[in-house]
């Protein structure tokens, strides 16, 4: 039986390790862009400021940006089925005042919680069934879905709401040190919900059925993947990040306030998209989003610690993002060309 | 009687009439129209006045949208326009002069021209898909207009400026005649040059549009820089309105709005035909609602719960499953009785 | 005899039980019949080809045996039982799998998973990616693959992207596997490597359909095949038995006699200077180093089978496709066409194949259409006046007898016919020099087919110059003064028409060779 030669044999024989690693993991690229993006302003600030990298900066870095971190990991899920969700920044300040309100009501946090992380589904499963069901196109669903959680929000109160409960406060000041490095259990859910999602997309089959979905619905379709369920569930997924992403934030601030997270879902976007998820669809990784929060994070601290504004940090990251789109659009229109 | 009912803007003209009659029976003061100075005032003329930005976005959204493309960035360039026009008046010195305004005016909406144009060359050479383009000035639009403006909202007083939102000509507001001028030469325009066909056709068909020999590129561009442009003007009424640049809250949402204004008038979002009157009605009835909800006591702020209503109630008119499931329920009705209901005739490819 | 009926060429197979098999087989769009009572069999372990022009109902048939189309009239049985599809998942789950030619696989996700999706080995609820790794290479090695198979597929040629999808469609219990047009992007070496698999599926027991506009490869690797024209069966008949040239009569047939011909003059003699001279002319693989030269008052008729580089030709003498070798002289100087407005600008004007996605811009009016190019030469702010748009497009409706005469009517809702006359029509408006058209008869009904025709001989005897590409052979001789003759991306041979008749080219087109009517050996 004669062997099919793939690779030319001179170039197999040379790097044989390289060649299967790129093989198999060709969409990591922009990734490691990112990460390397990352370490270069780490490295970068570390010899500006000189004080730069640090346990306790680090610790905060992960802190100040959990509430982002968690709306990445389901704007991830979203965005590599080819969607998108524009509704995350509000239901994250719906849901973020609706658990202030109702502990401020005396509704115990383990009643609270679980009401909120509800609240945020049923609206991303609103969004869902619109997109499956009704062919919208994500922008507009997500849209109405922004529309009303954003309205919901002020409904639910028209100004911020202090949180008083000490239960949730806990959450936040609670401190777990190990010397200088610190987290504390906002910081942990954040972490475990990066953890679960990579799981789920990695290795469950409903997170190999996203990324057949974000590769070719049809094809997905024709091998008998449950295509319908999986859109929908995306959706609903992004929804509790968002809740969660509410608790997160209403415990770090310690307050609820209806105008929070407005943009917020445009950062969320260029932090997926710094990651090396493509907007497309059918590539991009968890682990990949959480260093493009990362990335965001940096940036907001770094001019924190220049001093400057803060609108700088917004007008970087969308320089970054757009070089990483151009540079994207370049590759994938070279692979276009030779096939 | 069906080529009315058919006809693209029979829908559109019909909830605006239901809006304003709900509104004229429940609040008798709304229709009242008094005549002060030579000026007109009353809730009719403040919905024409306040529904200028948006108009001017809405139009060029259109536009754009009939290339089949969009603009997210408009509310980004409105805050930056109104930076740009504010500082400078800000800082001249003399900011009750015509001409300082007018510079700063002109000035402004060149800067929005040439964010336009930024846009268009994404889109139209680089190939990058719209929505992404358009959210990279989305992003850092907002964060060039705190620059401009320190941080701080800058505030003036200047009369001239002032009058962009606030004056009067001929009775009317100056900013719904400023409004309703663009949407007069864009119409005129597009309809009266060859450009609003060919648009359409781009929009419709872009490869049988090139292989007919349309130059698409231009027709792209300039669809991004008119959006571009007509922002710019938006900033500036905007800013004009509450004598300041507030580059948060400037134009905010107001991309969302434009295009759903857009999608009521009856162009589709596909791209291809579009309909300037029909966004103008839509964006009446954009203003019409905001009015209504702030009349029923609802504060502004959670209106945005009634319009995700109206965008679920327009997408579902709109979408083809809810069409065939009523064309089955009348033809079940006009089978009442006798044969079965005939099953869905189209074969799926 | 019972039990020979299973493998190789020597037995006979024709008396083993059908493993597949469509009985009065009739799917229906709209008023016409895609496919009009068909008969259809496959026997177990033999390769079987579909053969048909476009339009002749192949991809129906397929999509009926697929699941992908309800049949409106008549039974499909699989292994003697009556069976229904509602999809072509339920299909693949009754043992039918299809390799389509677009490979319906995910690019972005690695082999392995490409060929057990929705049936990964499982692991504490997730996905068991060794053991899916080890099936895999299992499968692969079957198959003579070494590739790893945790690499990402969209990293490998299209010729091993297209056996991983069979790889998916046998690791299944498969009993029919469909390959639609397989070999269209694959070179020598690597159809001979498909060859050798699909021969050892046959010694499996499993039926492929090979459905393929290549006929020596159908020649070579098939046993029966099943000819189709029109939404009808014409014949079923074994490779051994038929001899190719008879198998293109039965493909392309003998035009009814009613389309009235119009007798043309012959072409004035060839001291004429060309208008147009195209030498070496190379787009990719479609079309080779070819020379056409097309004059002025003459038509140019092209044939050749589906895949001999005719559209490819066409594209790039209208300009729509960049030669990669080769010039094109206008009027004896070398001109670049960087674009179709660059060569409408130089009077060369191209018709596509594909009316509906190349053609007709659907939502707009028929008076819209007419003038789209004209006004895209004029320019932006030069609007043609209304009136004057009127007439024109009033003008060209009534010559050409575009019905109905509705100039604001919706051009999507017009016929076939109707909607290349409007293309014709938006052509003709520029004035042009050069007409390219493209399979411009192409399904619409008798009476708009001999419009057209008419039509491209009185542009001829006025002046123009036209290339008229068309699978009908008859079509190409009567219309065209002289005839190009494409092969295999190819131009083989240029004659007079007067000079040949149908059966000399279509010897041509279909390369008779010493060995050809043998079969396989």
């Amino acid at each position: 039986m004669t062997t099919m030669e793939i690779a030319p044999p001179e170039r197999a024989a040379k790097n044989p390790g390289l060649q299967t690693f790129l093989g198999r993991h060709a969409s990591l690229m922009p990734t490691f862009a990112a990460l390397a993006i990352l370490i270069l302003l780490f490295v970068g600030a570390q010899i500006y400021f000189g004080n730069f990298i640090s346990a306790r900066n680090i610790s905060a870095l992960l802190l100040d940006n959990a509430y982002l971190l968690i709306l990445a990991v389901g704007m991830t899920f979203v965005i590599v089925t080819g969607g998108i969700d524009l509704s995350v920044g509000s239901v994250m300040a719906f849901t973020g005042i609706l658990l202030a309100k109702m502990l401020g009501t005396g509704i115990p946090a383990v009643v609270a919680v679980p009401t909120i992380l509800v609240g945020g589904a049923v609206i991303g499963l609103l969004i869902g069934v619109l997109v499956q069901y009704f062919n919208v196109q994500p922008f507009i669903a997500s849209l109405a879905g922004l529309f009303l959680a954003r309205g919901l929000a002020y409904v639910v109160s028209l100004s911020s709401i202090k949180v008083e409960d000490t239960s949730l406060l806990w959450l936040q000041s609670t401190r777990l040190k190990v010397g200088d490095w610190y987290i504390t259990p906002t910081g942990i859910i954040a972490l475990l919900v990066v953890v679960v999602g990579a799981l789920v997309m990695q290795f469950t089959r409903f997170g190999r059925t996203i990324y057949a979905i974000g590769g070719s619905e049809s094809s997905a379709h024709l091998m008998g993947l449950n295509v319908a369920r999986t859109k929908v569930m995306v959706y609903v997924i992004s929804g509790v990040c968002a809740g969660l992403a509410g608790l997160v934030l209403t415990a770090y601030t310690g307050a609820g306030y209806p105008r929070n997270g407005i943009g917020t879902e445009l950062d969320a976007i260029a932090a997926v998209v710094i990651g090396g998820t493509l907007l497309t669809g059918g590539r991009g990784y968890v682990l990949g989003s959480m260093i493009g929060v990362f990335v965001y994070g940096s940036i907001t601290t770094v001019i924190s610690f220049m001093g400057a504004e803060q609108s700088w940090t917004r007008i970087i990251v969308g320089s970054l993002l757009l070089l990483f789109i151009v540079v994207q659009r370049a590759i994938v229109a070279r692979s276009e060309r030779r096939r | 009687m069906t080529r009315i009912l058919k006809h693209r803007l029979f829908w559109p003209l019909i909830a605006l009439a239901v809006l304003l009659a709900i509104n004229a029976i429940t609040q008798p003061r709304f229709m009242k129209i008094t005549v002060r100075d030579g000026e007109l005032y009353g809730a009719l003329i403040d919905i024409l006045r306040n529904s200028a930005p948006l108009m001017l976005v809405a139009l060029g959204m259109t536009i754009v949208i009939a290339t089949r493309g969009i603009d997210l960035s408009v509310g980004a360039i409105m805050a930056v326009s109104g930076a740009v026009g504010l500082t400078i008046i800000d800082s001249s010195g003399s900011p009750e002069n015509l001409g300082t305004v007018a510079v700063a005016v002109v000035v402004a909406v060149l800067v929005a021209l040439v964010l336009g144009v930024w846009n268009g060359f994404l889109v139209s050479v680089l190939k990058i898909q719209p929505i992404i383009a358009t959210l990279v000035l989305m992003l850092a639009g907002r964060g060039v207009a705190l620059l401009i403006t320190g941080g701080f909202i800058t505030t003036v007083n200047s009369g001239p400026f002032e009058f962009i939102a606030s004056g009067y000509i001929l009775g009317l507001p100056f900013a719904f005649l400023l409004a309703m001028a663009a949407v007069a030469a864009v119409g005129i325009f597009e309809r009266r040059t060859a450009l609003g066909v060919l648009t359409e056709a781009v929009g419709i068909n872009p490869e049988a549009s090139r292989l007919a020999g349309v130059r698409s590129r231009s027709i792209i561009w300039s669809a991004y820089v008119l959006s571009g442009t007509l922002a710019g003007v938006a900033g500036i009424i905007y800013a004009s309105n509450i004598k300041a640049a507030d580059a948060n809250a400037a134009g905010l949402f107001i991309e969302l709005n434009a295009i759903l204004a857009v999608v009521l008038g009856g162009t589709s979002l596909m791209g291809g035909k579009f309909s300037i009157a029909g966004t103008v009605i839509g964006v009446f009835i954009i203003q019409t609602l905001e009015s209504t909800i702030l009349f029923l006591g609802v504060p502004s702020a959670q209106s945005p719960v009634f319009f995700a209503a109206v965008v679920v109630i327009v997408v579902l008119v709109q979408s083809p499953r809810v069409h065939r499931a009523g064309r089955h329920f009348t033809q079940a009705i006009r089978n009442r009785g006798s044969s079965p209901v005939p099953a869905d005739s189209e074969v799926a490819a | 005899m019972p039990g020979q009926g299973f493998t190789g060429h020597n037995g006979r197979m024709d008396q083993a039980p059908p493993l597949l098999e469509l009985a009065g087989a009739t799917v229906r769009f709209g008023a016409d019949a895609a496919l009009d009572n068909v008969d259809f069999r496959m026997l177990p372990g033999e390769v079987h080809s579909l053969i048909g022009e476009n339009g002749a109902g192949k991809s129906t048939l397929i999509k009926a045996i697929t699941g992908a189309l309800p049949l409106d009239a008549g039974v499909l049985t699989l292994e003697g039982e009556v069976r229904h599809f509602a999809s072509p998942h339920d299909a693949q789950l009754a043992g039918i799998s299809t390799v389509y030619q677009e490979i319906e696989l995910l690019p972005n996700l690695s082999v392995a998973e490409n060929i057990y999706l929705g049936r990964e080995p499982r692991r504490f609820g997730g996905v068991d990616a060794r053991a899916m790794r080890r099936d895999a290479r299992a499968v692969l090695s079957e198959l003579g693959l070494d590739i790893d198979p945790a690499s990402i597929l969209g990293t490998h040629a299209l010729a091993v992207q297209q056996l991983v999808a069979i790889a998916r469609a046998i690791s299944t219990e498969v009993k029919v596997l469909v390959l639609d047009e397989p070999t269209s992007s694959l070179d020598l070496d690597e159809v001979a490597e498909l060859f050798r698999v699909i021969r050892e599926l046959k010694q499996r027991g499993v039926a492929i359909l090979f459905v393929s506009h290549f006929l020596d490869q159908v020649y070579e690797i098939c046993d029966r095949l099943t000819v189709l024209r029109d939404g009808k069966l014409v014949g079923e008949f074994r490779t051994d038995e038929l001899l190719r040239i008879d198998l293109v009569h039965k493909m392309l047939g003998h035009e009814a006699a009613e389309i009235r011909g119009r007798q043309r003059e012959p072409a004035a003699q060839a001291d004429v200077q060309a208008l147009v001279s195209a030498r070496g002319v190379t787009v990719g693989t479609g079309i080779v180093d070819a020379d056409v030269d097309l004059v002025e008052g003459e038509v140019l008729g092209v044939a050749g089978l589906l895949g001999s580089g005719r559209t490819e030709l066409a594209r790039a003498i209208g300009g729509i496709d960049q030669l990669q070798a080769g010039v094109i002289r206008i009027e004896q100087k070398d001109r670049h066409l960087g674009s179709p407005a660059q060569a409408m600008s130089i009077g060369i004007v191209y018709s596509s194949e594909n009316r509906r996605t190349e053609g007709i811009v659907s939502e707009l009016s028929v008076q819209e259409n007419i003038t789209l190019a004209l006004q895209a030469q004029k320019g932006f702010f030069r609007r043609i006046k209304p009136a004057r748009q009127r007439e024109l497009a009033a003008s060209w409706v009534e010559a050409l007898g575009i019905r109905p005469p509705d100039l604001d009517r919706r051009a999507g809702t017009l016929s076939g016919g109707n909607q290349q006359k409007l293309m014709l029509a938006r052509l003709l408006a520029l004035a042009p020099r050069l007409l390219v058209l493209d399979e411009p008869t192409r399904g619409i009904d008798v009476g708009a087919k001999a419009d057209i025709q008419n039509l491209v001989g009185e542009l001829a005897d006025n002046g123009l110059s036209v290339m008229f590409i068309s699978a009908e052979l008859e079509e190409v001789l009567r219309v065209g003064d002289r005839v190009a003759i494409l092969r295999d991306g190819r131009v083989v041979e240029t004659r007079s028409s007067a000079d040949v008749t149908v059966d000399s080219v279509l010897a041509l087109v279909a390369r008779p060779d010493e060995s050809e009517s043998e079969g396989e050996a």
